[in-house]
C-alpha cells in the first residue's frame, strides 16, 4: 500500500479545486501559519521506531522537522519550547471506519449504490467530531453503513476542529495534491445486507449480484478505452460504474464489511476476481481464517467489542482476534465503528487486544500506522516521522491504561482539542449538549430492537 | 492442593483439575496479595477461608490458618464477587433473536405480572461470560421499551436451574419512561402525560385492589357477635404485582434519562409513596439536588452507554458526581439492544474510576452500593465473615485494561479458572 491512491471523482473536482489550502473554503485561513514547536522530555511513540524515553519532537509548518533523543534533535530558535516531562506523546489516532457525521448514502431502492457519496450526508457540527478529538483521533474514513452490498463512497477527513470551527464539510475533507477529495467504497456480505427484494435473500445472490455489477463496469470501462478519447463514442456515463471502475483501478480502495469465516473467504474470492484492493472490516472471525487471509494479504481493520453477540454473525467476536490474526502475518488495524465504540474509547480497543496477548507495539500501530496504510495515506501521516504531517496526541500516560487521559489532540500542526479548556473538557467528559440528539440512521437493515430485518 | 493464578497463561490449563476438585463441602481458601474486601481497608497479603459455602475466616496471611483439605487459590488481587445492579442478561441471549430474546413482550404497554423467573435461562451464554469476568450476583429481568415491561429478580450467575441460583424472585417491577415505551398512530401511549397517566391510574386501582385485601373485619349491623368477613377481590395477578410495590415488598424501577422523565419519576414516587429505582439516568447529573431530596437510588447507565437520542447528555463524570452528593448508586451493565450484548459491569466502573471517581468508591459501585440498594448486602457485596463466598481474583488491578480475571469463586465453589 504503498502508491498514493487518487481518482477522479468528477463531479467534486470543480468544488475541490477551488479549495486547494488558502482556497474561499478557508482551509487553512481561519488561525495564523503553524509555528515551530518543540517538546522536550517527553516519552515517544514514533511508531515507525521503538519508544524514545526522554525525546524530543519538534514540528513546524504543521510537518514533523525532528524527532529522536534530545541530543540528536536541534530545536530551532525560533521554537515554542514545552517541557513535556511526564507525558506520552503518539501519532494522532487513524480510524478506519467511523460513521460520525451521518450514514446517509444508499437508501433503500436498491443493495448496489456505488455512485452515492457519504460525503454529501455529512453534518459538520455534529459533536461526535470534538469528542473523536478528545479521544486523540486526527483522521477518520468516515463510511456509508452495512446495510447493502455496495452502500457508497468513503470520505478520508482530518479533524481540522480549532479555534474557529469549519463551517462545511468540506473543510475537513483529505485531498490529494490535485484537491480532489479522497475516499474508498464500502461494500458488505452477511446478513446486514440481506432482505427482502430487491435485496438479495442468500449469500449466493449477494455474491452473484456484486459479481453481475463488476463484470458491467469491466464492459463499461472497455467501452471508454475503445473510444480513444473520441467523445461521441463514450458510453453514458455512469455514475455508479464509474465507482467499481475506480475500484479495479486501484484508485478507491474497498472497506468490506465482513463477519463470519465464509463471507470473510468470499470477499477475499470477490477481490482477487475483479482486483479491487480491500481492506477486510470488523472481520469477527478472522481468527478462524488468518492463514487465508495472510495468503490473501489483504489487511484487516477490527473491531473490539466489550461481548459477542448482538447478532448471529458477532456470536464468536473474541479479544484474541488482533492478537491471532497479527501472528499470522495479517496487517491489522482497529477501528471504532462510532457509533458503536465511541470514538473517546478507541484505545481501549488496542489495550484489549493486547490482554488477550497482542504484541503492544503492534496494538499500537493497529491505532495509527496501520490505519494510515489501509487509506492508502501512510506517507502523509500515522507515525511520528520527519516529513509526515503534525497529527500528535499527547496523553498524560501509556494509552493502553485506562487511567491515561487525552490531554491535548493536534493536526497538522494545530491544537485541536485542549483538556484544560472549560469547552474541549465537555466533550471529553460528556454533559449538557456533548452528545447526539438522534440515534444514527440505520438504512437499510434494523437491528432486533427496530423490528428486525426489513 | 495449591493453585497459582498469578499468570494468566498457566491458569488454563489447571481449570479442569479445579473444577472437577472444587465442590462447596471441600473448604476453599484464596490468598491474594491484596485482598479488597469492600468493607473496609485493602489487606495486603490477605487471605480468605470458606466453608460450605460462607466465608469464615478472613484477615492477613499470616494470621490465618488454613484447613488441611482446603483448594488453595493463590492471586494477585482478590475482591467481592461483582453485582451488576441492572441487567437483561438471561432473558435477553446472545444471538439476539426470537429464540433467545424473552426480555420485551409488546403485546401490551402495562404487564407488571410477568415474572422474570419464568423467562431466565441460567445457562445463557451472556450468563457465563458476565461470570468469567468476575460478576457473581445479577439483578436481571425484562428490559427497558414498555410502559411496564415486567418484574426482575436476582441471582447467581451460576447454577442449572434458576431455583438452583435465586437469591430473591420479583425483586422489582421494571417501567419506563421514555422514547421506547411511546407508541405510534393511535396506539397509547402515544405521549408522555399519557405515559403518567396510565401509569397513575393503574397504581389508583392496585390502591383500590390492596384496599380490599387489607380490609378488616367489620362489625354486623345487626348483630354484635357477627363479625362479616369482607369481600376478598377478585384475584389480579397483575393488581396483586403492583400492591406488593405498594406495600414497599418490590421496587418501582424506573428507565428514564431526561430530566423531565426523571422528574416524572420522582413525582409518580411522591404521589404513590412507593420505592423507585431511577434506572440509567443520563440527565441524573443535571437533577442531583431533586434526586438527593427525593432519597431515590440511581442504577447509573454503563460509564461507556453511547451519547446519543435520550442518552445525548450524559457524562463520564455523573458517578463522580453522585458519590460527592451522597446519592446512592451503583454502575450497571444495562441493557443492550445490539453490540455489544451485554455489558461488564468491571469494564464500567474502571472507566468512572478514569473519570473522578475514587478508587474505592468505584470498587464500591460495583459491590457493596448495588448490594445495598437491592437488599442483599447482608449476603454479597463485601468480603465479611458471614456472607457468601463470592470471590473475583486478577492478575493485577481488576480496572486495569491489559488485567485478567484469572478465577471466579461463587458460593465458596470455583466456577471459573478461563482467564478473561
Amino acid at each position: 500500500m504503498n502508491t498514493r491512491r487518487e481518482f477522479l471523482c468528477a463531479t467534486t473536482l470543480a468544488v475541490a479545486s477551488s479549495a486547494l489550502p488558502q482556497s474561499t473554503f478557508g482551509l487553512h485561513s481561519q488561525t495564523k501559519s503553524p509555528g515551530t514547536i518543540a517538546w522536550t522530555n517527553a516519552t515517544l511513540l514514533p511508531v515507525d521506531g521503538p519508544s524514545i524515553q526522554k525525546g524530543t519532537l519538534v514540528i513546524q509548518e504543521g510537518k514533523i522537522k525532528g524527532i529522536g533523543a534530545a541530543a540528536n534533535v536541534t530545536i530551532p530558535t525560533d521554537a515554542t519550547v514545552i517541557n513535556a516531562e511526564g507525558k506520552w506523546v503518539m501519532p494522532g489516532l487513524v480510524c478506519t471506519h467511523s460513521h460520525i457525521g451521518g450514514l446517509g448514502a444508499a437508501d433503500g431502492s436498491g443493495p448496489i449504490q456505488p455512485g452515492v457519496r457519504v460525503l454529501d450526508s455529512l453534518n459538520v457540527r455534529d459533536s461526535g467530531f470534538r469528542r473523536a478529538l478528545a479521544g486523540g483521533l486526527t483522521t477518520l474514513n468516515i463510511m456509508p453503513g452495512s446495510g447493502h452490498l455496495i452502500s457508497g463512497q468513503t470520505v478520508y477527513c482530518k479533524l481540522r476542529y480549532f479555534e474557529t470551527s469549519p463551517r462545511t464539510i468540506d473543510e475537513i475533507f483529505i485531498r490529494d495534491k490535485d484537491g480532489r477529495a479522497i475516499g474508498g467504497l464500502k461494500m458488505a456480505n452477511g446478513t446486514n445486507s440481506q432482505g427482502e427484494s430487491p435485496f438479495p435473500g442468500t449469500r449466493g445472490k449477494s455474491a452473484f449480484l456484486v459479481r453481475e455489477q463488476y463484470i458491467k463496469a469491466r464492459e463499461y470501462q472497455a467501452k471508454i478505452v475503445a473510444a480513444k478519447g473520441d467523445a461521441s463514442k463514450l458510453p453514458p456515463r455512469d455514475l455508479h460504474l464509474e465507482s467499481l471502475v475506480e475500484a479495479m483501478q486501484g484508485k478507491r480502495i474497498v472497506h468490506h464489511h465482513t463477519h463470519r469465516h465464509d463471507d470473510i473467504m468470499t470477499v477475499i474470492r470477490l477481490s482477487q476476481e475483479f482486483g479491487f484492493q480491500t481492506v477486510l472490516h470488523h472481520v469477527s472471525e478472522g481468527w478462524k481464517v488468518a492463514k487465508e487471509i495472510a495468503e490473501a494479504k489483504l489487511p484487516c481493520s477490527i473491531i473490539v467489542l466489550d461481548s459477542p453477540g448482538g447478532k448471529v454473525e458477532a456470536k464468536e467476536m473474541t479479544f484474541k482476534n488482533g492478537r491471532v490474526l497479527d501472528e499470522a502475518g495479517v496487517k491489522v488495524a482497529f477501528h471504532t465503528d462510532d457509533w458503536i465504540t465511541d470514538s473517546r474509547l478507541f484505545m481501549r480497543s488496542a489495550a484489549l487486544a493486547v490482554r488477550a496477548g497482542m504484541n503492544r507495539d503492534k496494538a499500537i500501530a493497529g491505532l495509527t500506522l496501520a490505519g494510515a496504510e489501509m487509506l492508502g495515506l501512510e506517507d502523509r501521516f500515522g507515525s511520528l516521522t520527519v516529513g509526515k504531517e503534525a497529527d500528535i496526541a499527547i496523553l498524560d500516560g501509556d494509552p493502553l491504561s485506562v487511567y491515561s487521559r487525552v490531554l491535548e489532540t493536534w493536526v497538522e500542526g494545530k491544537k485541536a482539542f485542549d483538556l484544560s479548556k472549560p469547552e474541549d473538557q465537555l466533550f471529553a467528559e460528556g454533559g449538557l449538549n456533548a452528545g447526539s440528539d438522534l440515534d444514527p440512521f440505520l438504512c437499510c437493515f434494523a437491528p432486533a430492537w427496530q423490528g428486525g430485518a426489513k | 492442593m495449591i493453585l497459582s493464578l498469578f499468570r494468566f497463561a498457566s491458569s488454563i490449563a489447571i481449570a479442569s483439575i479445579a473444577l472437577q476438585v472444587s465442590h462447596a463441602a471441600q473448604p476453599l481458601v484464596v490468598q491474594a496479595k491484596k485482598l479488597i474486601t469492600a468493607a473496609g481497608p485493602t489487606i495486603e497479603n490477605g487471605t480468605i477461608v470458606s466453608v460450605d459455602g460462607k466465608i469464615t475466616a478472613l484477615g492477613k496471611s499470616a494470621d490465618i490458618l488454613v484447613p488441611d483439605n482446603a483448594i488453595v487459590l493463590q492471586c494477585a488481587v482478590a475482591m467481592p464477587g461483582m453485582v451488576d445492579v441492572r441487567t437483561c442478561a438471561g432473558l435477553s441471549g446472545i444471538l439476539n433473536v426470537e429464540h433467545d430474546s424473552d426480555h420485551l413482550e409488546s403485546s401490551s404497554p402495562l404487564q407488571p405480572e410477568l415474572r422474570a423467573i419464568d423467562a431466565y435461562n441460567p445457562n445463557e451464554e451472556l450468563v457465563e461470560y458476565l461470570r468469567n469476568f468476575g460478576v457473581t450476583t445479577i439483578h436481571t429481568g425484562h428490559a427497558p421499551g414498555e410502559l411496564i415491561s415486567g418484574q426482575t429478580l436476582i441471582t447467581k450467575t451460576t447454577g442449572n436451574t434458576i431455583e438452583a441460583a435465586l437469591m430473591v424472585d420479583g425483586r422489582a417491577i421494571a417501567a419506563t419512561l421514555a422514547e421506547s415505551s411511546k407508541k405510534s398512530g393511535k396506539t397509547s401511549p402515544g405521549t408522555r402525560g399519557k405515559q403518567m397517566a396510565m401509569l397513575r391510574s393503574l397504581f389508583i386501582e392496585a390502591q383500590e385492589y390492596q384496599a380490599k385485601l387489607n380490609a378488616k373485619p367489620t362489625a354486623s349491623s345487626t348483630s354484635d357477635k357477627e363479625k362479616k368477613e369482607p369481600e376478598p377481590p377478585v384475584r389480579s395477578l397483575r393488581l396483586e404485582a403492583l400492591a406488593e410495590v405498594l406495600s414497599g415488598k418490590k421496587a418501582l424501577l424506573i428507565t428514564a434519562d431526561r430530566a423531565q422523565d426523571i422528574a416524572s419519576a420522582i413525582r409518580l414516587s411522591d404521589e404513590f409513596k412507593i420505592k423507585i429505582w431511577l434506572d440509567s439516568a443520563a440527565d441524573a447529573h443535571m437533577m442531583i439536588p431533586q434526586i438527593k431530596a427525593s432519597g431515590i437510588s440511581v442504577l447509573l447507565h454503563p460509564s461507556m452507554a453511547r451519547a446519543s437520542g435520550e442518552k445525548e447528555n450524559l457524562s463520564f463524570e455523573t458517578a463522580k458526581k453522585l458519590r460527592a452528593a451522597n446519592v446512592p448508586f451503583a454502575i450497571q451493565g444495562g441493557f443492550e439492544a445490539y453490540v455489544p450484548k451485554v455489558r461488564v459491569v468491571l469494564f464500567e466502573a474502571a472507566v468512572a474510576a478514569a473519570h473522578g471517581l475514587s478508587y474505592d468508591d468505584a470498587i464500591e459501585s460495583i459491590t457493596i452500593s448495588p448490594a445495598r440498594i437491592l437488599g442483599i448486602d447482608h449476603r454479597v457485596g463485601s468480603l465479611v465473615i458471614g456472607k457468601d463466598a463470592d470471590i473475583a481474583m486478577f492478575d493485577g488491578d481488576p480496572f486495569e485494561y491489559t488485567t485478567h480475571c484469572v478465577g471466579v469463586v461463587i458460593n465458596g465453589v470455583m466456577v471459573s479458572t478461563a482467564a478473561q
